[in-house]
């Protein structure tokens, strides 16, 4: 991650700020900052959002394209992920700087979306064994301010229930060759599901206490993370944790509750959000990125 | 807990908020500014191809027969006499490396220090290749575009919040408790490690948020606007200071005590 330099009374301060429940910004212990969500930004793909969370900015693009299902599972299509750590974000990432950060965050989202009930793969095939829908789900990182994972994953959710998808028909001929055929109307399209789709929560330890969207200073003063990956309902999907420091049993409990009940939270302003901008309908003013 | 998310709202130009009547001649660089040569050359400006181009961006200004073009962002250019709030980044045999915001790196000679980890510094000269060689006078780190820091005699402000700041020419500034008792170090500098009252910890977080949304507006910093802006601002809680549209009341609210105090 983009690191910044701190001195130790400025370390001390956010440190002894954290346990008092009042960060340097003024939040509390859960509170996220203000969170700017737009999808359909990007018109050549086949769904796209982005957003800004504090000063990190994360744009997500998806692209249907078809392809052959995989030979363990014939039935379903699937999800390749591509994370992009782009050199405007920080100076780090220039040449090949950003991409161990952008394997580590691609190899987490695979993990996240690796159970059966995440994004219903079913509905992502053609015609089994020989043609599927590959989603490429590429993650541009355009400013990193701390609390990448959670921007990435709403960015993701968001962009997946703004991804349309055409319908086709497999057509038989007399001689056993299959045709397919897109629909003439390009509004005709297949919507995914994605009250399932889990969301990031990552909890950064500082001191005795832990802190839900950390900036990159507080970052820089905790040494251990946990990142919980949890559903609207609640339910988590996977967990990890990153950092040099230890974490007691204890508190990886106490973190993965708070994680669920903040999870939930998000889930529910994300989901309304969404159905906020979608009700406003094709006439809505976009802002994009010149706003 | 608190979770906002909201659709993204288009920013308002800032002139249309201040009601400018002149709208200014903006440039890019690589603009032409004018053809007429009878002008002089200031900062910002080229002649190339019996043209004036500009070759930084931002607003045009002229007086009398001087053109120059005053950037936007620029980095810190050092001046004599300057206060300067800079991060110690490496710490070489004889000097410490200071990171000031400027083009290059400061140097702080340990010859000139009366205080080993001092975070002020003044400037004593600048070299020709732009960096300047600090020396110190005797700890909230916020950066801001040095345009932004309005140039006073007084650079240390202990406002009557209980806080204190120190707003350095370079756009970084320092924002701390009032220490009770004003102690003349004649040398010796102990990092003071205690722990920061509950209270002063609101009253130097809700600063931090004051001077944020004073530069996102685009206003000078000095210590009248931004105490203006801080009991402005003291109606609401101090994490709401940074949504966008408290940010643009309280900033409101500001500059029109400002402008009525100069009126």
């Amino acid at each position: 991650m983009a690191s910044v330099a701190l001195s130790e009374a400025e370390k001390v301060y956010i440190v002894h700020g954290v346990q008092e429940d009042l960060r340097v910004d003024g939040r509390g212990c859960e509170d996220y900052r203000c969170v700017e969500v737009e999808t359909d930004v990007v018109s050549n793909t086949s769904g796209s959002a982005r957003v800004k969370l504090g000063h990190t900015d994360i744009l997500v693009g998806v692209k249907a394209e078809m392809g052959t299902p995989k030979l363990e599972k014939p039935n379903e299509g699937y999800l390749e992920f591509f994370v992009d750590c782009s050199a405007n974000a920080t100076p780090e990432f220039e040449g090949r700087g950003g991409d161990d950060l952008g394997t580590e965050i691609a190899n987490t989202l695979y993990r996240i979306f690796n159970n059966k009930s995440s994004v219903d793969l079913k509905s992502l095939c053609i015609s089994p064994r020989e043609h599927c829908w590959i989603l490429y789900v590429d993650v541009l990182l355009l400013e990193c301010g701390g609390n990448l994972f959670d921007a990435i994953s709403i960015a993701v959710k968001a962009a997946l229930f703004n991804t349309r998808i055409p319908k086709v028909r497999v057509l038989e001929d007399e001689e056993g060759s299959k045709d397919i055929e897109l629909s003439d109307d390009p509004y005709d399209c297949i919507r995914l599901s994605v009250e399932n789709v889990p969301c990031i929560v990552t909890l950064c330890k500082i001191g005795y206490r832990h802190v839900v969207d950390a900036t990159l200073q507080e970052e820089a003063c905790s040494l251990a993370s946990l990142l919980v990956s949890v559903t609207s309902k609640g339910v988590v999907t996977c967990m990890r944790k990153v950092g040099k420091g230890s974490l007691d049993p204890e508190s990886i409990f106490e973190m993965m509750e708070t994680g669920k009940r903040v999870g939930k939270v998000l889930h529910a302003s994300l989901q309304s959000l969404l159905h906020k901008e979608e009700s406003l309908g094709p006439k809505r003013q976009k802002v994009g990125f010149l706003g | 807990m608190a979770m906002e998310m909201r659709l993204p709202v288009p920013r308002k130009p800032v002139s249309e908020s201040l009601g400018r009547e002149t709208k200014k001649h903006l440039v890019v660089p690589g603009d032409t500014i004018t053809t007429d040569t009878g002008f002089m050359r200031g900062h910002g400006t080229y002649m190339g191809e019996e043209k004036l181009i500009a070759s930084v961006a931002g607003p045009v200004e002229r007086v009398n027969k001087l053109i120059c073009v005053k950037a936007l962002k620029t980095r810190y250019n050092g001046e004599v006499g300057d206060i300067v709030v800079g991060r110690i980044t490496e710490v070489q045999q004889k000097r410490w490396k200071v990171e000031t915001n400027s083009r290059l790196d400061s140097v702080l000679l340990l010859s000139s220090m009366n205080l080993p980890g001092g975070e002020l510094a003044e400037v004593q000269a600048v070299f020709s290749d732009g960096a300047v060689s600090l020396h110190t006078r005797s700890l909230k780190y916020g950066k801001v575009p040095p345009s932004l820091v309005k140039r006073q005699k007084t650079h240390f402000h202990d406002l009557p919040c209980g806080a204190s700041v120190i707003l350095g020419n370079n756009g970084f500034i320092w924002i701390y408790p009032t220490p009770e008792h004003k102690e003349e170090d004649a040398g010796g500098f102990i990092a003071n490690l205690e722990p920061v009252s509950l209270a002063d910890r609101e009253v130097i977080s809700r600063l931090r948020n004051c001077i944020v949304s004073l530069v996102t507006q685009r206003m000078l910093l000095y210590d009248t606007s931004i105490l203006y802006c801080y009991e402005a601002s003291l109606p609401h809680q101090i994490k709401d200071i940074l949504k966008p549209e408290v940010m643009e009341e309280i900033v409101m609210e500001t500059r029109q005590r400002l402008l009525e105090q100069e009126g």
